[in-house]
């Protein structure tokens, strides 16, 4: 039996609500679909499972809010007898307590924030397992003057959002010993080829100066493991792909940061869809589990603004996030002439636990060398 | 299609980009992409919204001269052939 649990959607994320299963029990399900929609304070998350199997049994009620982690249904794998008891239920007689009750994990919590005792309230979920309803009624029958009101989750998202950046950079700026480092990058030879490229292109298909210079950290991140994986329980675990974090504000304030897959093995153009594509859902607040989760570094974008570099805040539990400021024209000395050249400044904002600054200004030194090969990419 | 109608179709693509914008805070004169805070991707969306929506092509190195709703307009004006 396969248990599938809420993932962690984010290191700002430390609970969920349920909005709606797309399963039901007896169905198949593959790796990477969509099962479940979950309301964060950043969006309404489709929750992908990565297992394979059928659906036996959903144990979260739409309308639940539950903690990271809370087993959400039972799944039989692939070959499992159909009718074979699921494991951890007792049959036939032995075995059957009433320790074995199905109790959903926000239910427990929420009769001890109630105080009512778990074990009388009667269940009336699936296999009669006590959900959330069931515990509030046992409360309401109680002691009406103890009944807790239920927590506002009307609250302004934005204001839920505030509130979660808040909690993700506070962590950030407690536990990462941060290291700083920037580089001007010019970018004739980017902009040069880039306008070349589009020349030809249709309007729905040219391509933005975004995607190259993701193409070009992706591709720098590669000699570069030590600045693109996870910081977990006092380890770095290095991540096999870059999943790029692209940062996008909304236009209703805030921002969030979810990953394009596989940056490094995709072309310029496939780029352009994917970012066209994630900026789209965005806005809307339509992401993916995998999105919201998987990015194992962050890159922001801070140079449309104006602002001429941008020194970024970690995402834990990534370990490095690479800001770009704007290109604008400068004066640029070399080989004992000056010339003027539009200019980038790349910038890298690193954890010291896991690198040095030696190796950091390595990586930009490769980042401001690939951006001036742009057709190699 | 008459000018208002234009600035119509201008201001409706606009707002599908960025909808809290109001057309009476616009001004025609100043730098369309700081009053409303467009970033490239919003730019090219923006561009592709009127590409659709008029038949125009706009290649990437008109963009210099689409500064302000003027210009924008201006420009769509000359390629309609009015």
């Amino acid at each position: 039996m396969i248990e599938f649990k809420l993932p962690s959607l984010g290191a700002d994320m430390d609970e969920g609500k349920l909005l709606e299963w797309k399963v039901s029990p007896g169905d198949t399900v593959k790796k990477g679909q969509v099962v479940a929609i979950v309301d964060t304070s950043k969006a309404a998350v489709d929750v992908e499972i990565w297992a394979e199997g059928t659906v036996f049994e959903l144990l979260v009620e739409p309308g639940e809010t539950i903690p990271v982690g809370t087993v959400m249904a039972t799944l039989r794998e692939a070959g499992e007898s159909p009718l074979a008891p699921p494991a951890g239920r007792g049959v036939g007689g032995e075995g059957v307590s009433a320790g074995r009750r199905r109790i959903s994990p926000a239910a427990r919590k929420h009769a001890e924030e109630l105080g009512v005792d778990i074990e009388s309230v009667v269940g009336t979920g699936p296999e009669g397992a006590v959900t959330l309803a069931d515990v509030e009624q046992a409360a309401a029958k109680v002691s009406p003057a103890r009944t807790a009101p239920a927590p506002d989750r009307t609250l302004d998202r934005a204001a839920e959002m505030r509130k979660a950046i808040a909690a993700a950079m506070g962590r950030s700026k407690r536990e990462i010993p941060h290291y700083y480092l920037s580089e001007p990058v010019p970018m004739r030879r980017a902009t040069d080829w880039l306008a070349k490229a589009n020349e030809g292109r249709p309007i729905t298909s040219r391509l933005l100066m975004a995607v190259v210079q993701l193409k070009a950290v992706a591709v720098a991140l590669k000699k570069f493991p030590e600045l693109n994986g996870f910081f977990r329980d006092g380890a770095f675990q290095p991540a096999a792909a870059a999943h790029i974090g692209v940062a996008i504000s909304l236009r209703q304030g805030g921002l969030i940061a979810p990953a394009i897959h596989d940056v490094g093995e995709k072309t310029l153009e496939q780029l352009m869809l994917d970012l066209t594509d994630l900026v789209k859902r965005t806005r809307v607040g339509s992401l993916r589990s995998s999105e919201m989760s998987d990015p194992t570094i962050t890159v922001t974008n801070l140079g449309e603004q104006g602002v001429a570099a941008v020194y970024g805040v970690i995402y834990p539990p990534q370990v490095a996030l690479v800001g770009f400021g704007r290109i604008a024209e400068q004066p640029w000395a070399e080989n004992g002439a000056l010339t003027v050249l539009p200019v980038v400044t790349a910038s890298l904002a690193a954890d010291h636990r896991v690198s040095d600054g030696h190796r950091g200004a390595l990586f930009l030194a490769e980042l401001r060398d690939l951006l001036q090969q742009p057709e190699s990419m | 299609m008459n000018e208002q109608e234009l600035r119509a179709v201008v201001i409706v693509t606009l707002k599908t980009i960025a909808p809290e914008v109001e057309e009476g805070d616009l001004r025609p004169d100043r730098p369309l992409r700081n009053q409303v805070d467009l970033d490239s991707m919003d730019w090219l969306n923006f561009l592709i919204g009127l590409h659709e929506k008029l038949k125009v092509d706009i290649p990437e190195a008109d963009y210099a001269r689409l500064v302000t709703l003027g210009d924008v307009l201006d420009y769509l004006k000359t390629k309609l052939g009015r």
